[in-house]
């Protein structure tokens, strides 16, 4: 077991809510958010999700309840050998919906993070804020009830991160809680939201 | 909460200016595990190569078995009186007389006597064409056909046969028989021993090709684990994708296994009276893998490729397991 990255750590995520995660690099902000996505567990400490602890939460729940929290990848984690259409319908594929019953969401989400003319491109080809947003896409395809953005902004240029955040805001409106993990300033100067900012382990809210 | 010019999917914040116009879906919507170009097509050639070994190797033994099991019992089926010539027998007389004793016993159920003829040519190989038989004390034989499951008793035929015809000799072929049936046994042993090391070496290049192939889908599990799919789904896809894939390949490897088979035995068919036919049929009977051989490739084929998708639903339960092992030691 290595070093403790997060300690003395509590904090709630209101439902409709909408803030920023910040902090150095290294300061544990993706494995809170993993925390939250339940793709890792805590050392000690509690963690409820949804009204259930972690600890009660078996591996068969675990697909139900990540259905309900969209998460937003660094890395993007785009299937390359599907087109940014399949992948952003992706989750509401492997829950066995067929496909005539979502291509006009799944069409009109795209249509929404401005990629219409780019759902039948493989993700080689997309740029890298064009792959961003397919997966912020396929984050929110299934409406989720929290959205879990890692360093959304950080492979774009300003103009793309200030739409990106729009993205964000306008989501939040329609009802889903958001958090975005970023260490982007100019960014978070851009809308007056919840900060929570970790440093050595602990972590400081300001709303 | 503020934000500044928010938008919505009716306002659709990523105009499409001078966009060409959406094109139709141009291709049919991509498997969730993708072919694999290389490691596919490897695994597919590993797949058929070692069930064409496991096959040719099954065929080999079937050959064996069905040998042995016909040399056994044809030379059971069969004893010969033997008549040595000396002074003053009548070995026509004597050739009929033993035909005769013999037919009376029960068990018997015909007994023939080697012509003149038919001796000629069975001594034609050492002595050459053009003999006399009339020239030479051959010794003169009587076959008996006997009823295998119920032989007579070849005691008492050798003793009756002795009193009234003192050249006479029965040889019952007991002695060929048991040496034929313990190197039969040997045989069979051996080739079951063979086809048991191929199997196992099958088994594990399957199991360790299929997991090569599947080295490079780790990312495609976890992508898959994360956008809230079951673990019985992401298994369920990798376990059909690598069915057909094994299945190619084995199908592959026991056609062309079945193909060899049916040469040989179009071969063996075509070269029935030849001396190379003869050769193949002394060493190996009628040289054809019967139906059970057939129904054996079969078996082995499906076997191969129910265990290249068993071992791909285990390689991805596994991968879970490690996925949230992982995240407990996080």
């Amino acid at each position: 077991m290595g070093p403790e990255i997060l300690r003395d750590v509590s904090f709630q995520i209101p439902e409709r809510s909408f803030q920023f995660l910040s902090g150095p690099s290294g300061a544990g902000k993706t494995s809170l958010l993993r925390l939250l996505f339940l793709s890792l567990k805590p050392t000690r400490g509690l963690i409820t999700v949804f009204g259930k602890e972690r600890s009660q939460i078996t591996r068969r729940d675990l697909p139900l309840i990540r259905r309900r929290i969209g998460i937003v990848f660094q890395d993007f984690r785009l299937l390359e050998h599907m087109t940014t259409y399949e992948n952003v319908a992706l989750p509401l594929r492997v829950r066995g919906r067929q496909e005539a019953s979502y291509r006009s969401d799944v069409i009109e989400l795209l249509k929404w993070v401005g990629l219409g003319e780019r759902m039948h491109v493989l993700p080689p080809v997309l740029s890298g804020g064009e792959k961003q947003r397919a997966a912020i896409a396929r984050a929110l395809i299934e409406q989720p009830r929290i959205l879990l953005a890692d360093e959304p902004t950080g492979n774009v240029d300003p103009t793309l991160a200030r739409r990106l955040l729009r993205l964000f805001i306008e989501l939040n409106r329609l009802g889903t809680a958001v958090v975005i993990a970023t260490h982007d300033l100019t960014l978070m100067e851009q809308v007056e939201a919840r900060r929570m900012v970790l440093a050595d382990g602990r972590l400081d809210i300001y709303d | 909460m503020t934000e500044a010019g928010a938008t919505g999917p009716a306002q659709r914040p990523e105009a499409q200016r001078g966009a060409p116009p959406m094109r139709p879906r141009q291709r049919r919507t991509a498997p969730i595990v993708p072919p694999q170009a290389l490691a596919g097509n490897a695994l597919v050639l590993v797949i058929a190569i070692m069930t064409f070994l496991s096959c040719l190797t099954l065929g080999a033994v079937t050959l064996v078995n069905d040998t042995a099991a016909t040399w056994q019992t044809q030379i059971s089926r069969e004893a010969t009186i033997q008549i040595k010539p000396a002074e003053g027998l009548d070995m026509e007389a004597a050739l009929a007389g033993a035909a005769k004793i013999a037919g009376g016993f029960a068990g018997v159920r015909s007994t023939t006597v080697i012509d003149r003829a038919a001796t000629a040519r069975l001594l034609e190989p050492w002595l050459g064409t053009g003999l006399d038989i009339d020239e030479l004390p051959v010794p003169r034989l009587v076959t008996i056909t006997i009823d295998p499951a119920g032989p007579p008793d070849f005691a008492a035929m050798r003793q009756a046969l002795t009193e009234q015809i003192p050249q006479a000799s029965l040889d019952d072929h007991r002695n060929w028989v048991d040496r034929l049936v313990a190197m039969a046994r040997t045989t069979v042993t051996i080739g079951a021993g063979v086809l048991a090391l191929m199997l196992s070496a099958t088994v594990l290049t399957v199991v360790f090709a299929t997991r090569g192939a599947m080295a490079g889908s780790g990312h495609i599990i976890e992508v898959l684990h994360f956008v809230g799919a079951e673990a019985r789904f992401i298994a369920a896809q990798f376990r059909r994708h690598f069915l057909v894939t094994g299945m190619k390949g084995a199908a592959a490897g026991g056609l062309a296994a079945a193909i060899i088979f049916l040469g040989f035995s179009w071969w063996s068919s075509r070269n029935l009276a030849t001396p190379e036919g003869d050769q193949a049929a002394a060493l190996f009977g009628n040289f054809a893998i019967g139906l059970s051989g057939y129904a054996g490739v079969l078996v082995i084929v499906l076997a191969v490729a129910v265990l290249t998708a068993a071992t791909s639903h285990i390689t991805v339960v596994s991968f879970l397991s490690d996925l949230d092992a992982r995240q407990s030691d996080g």
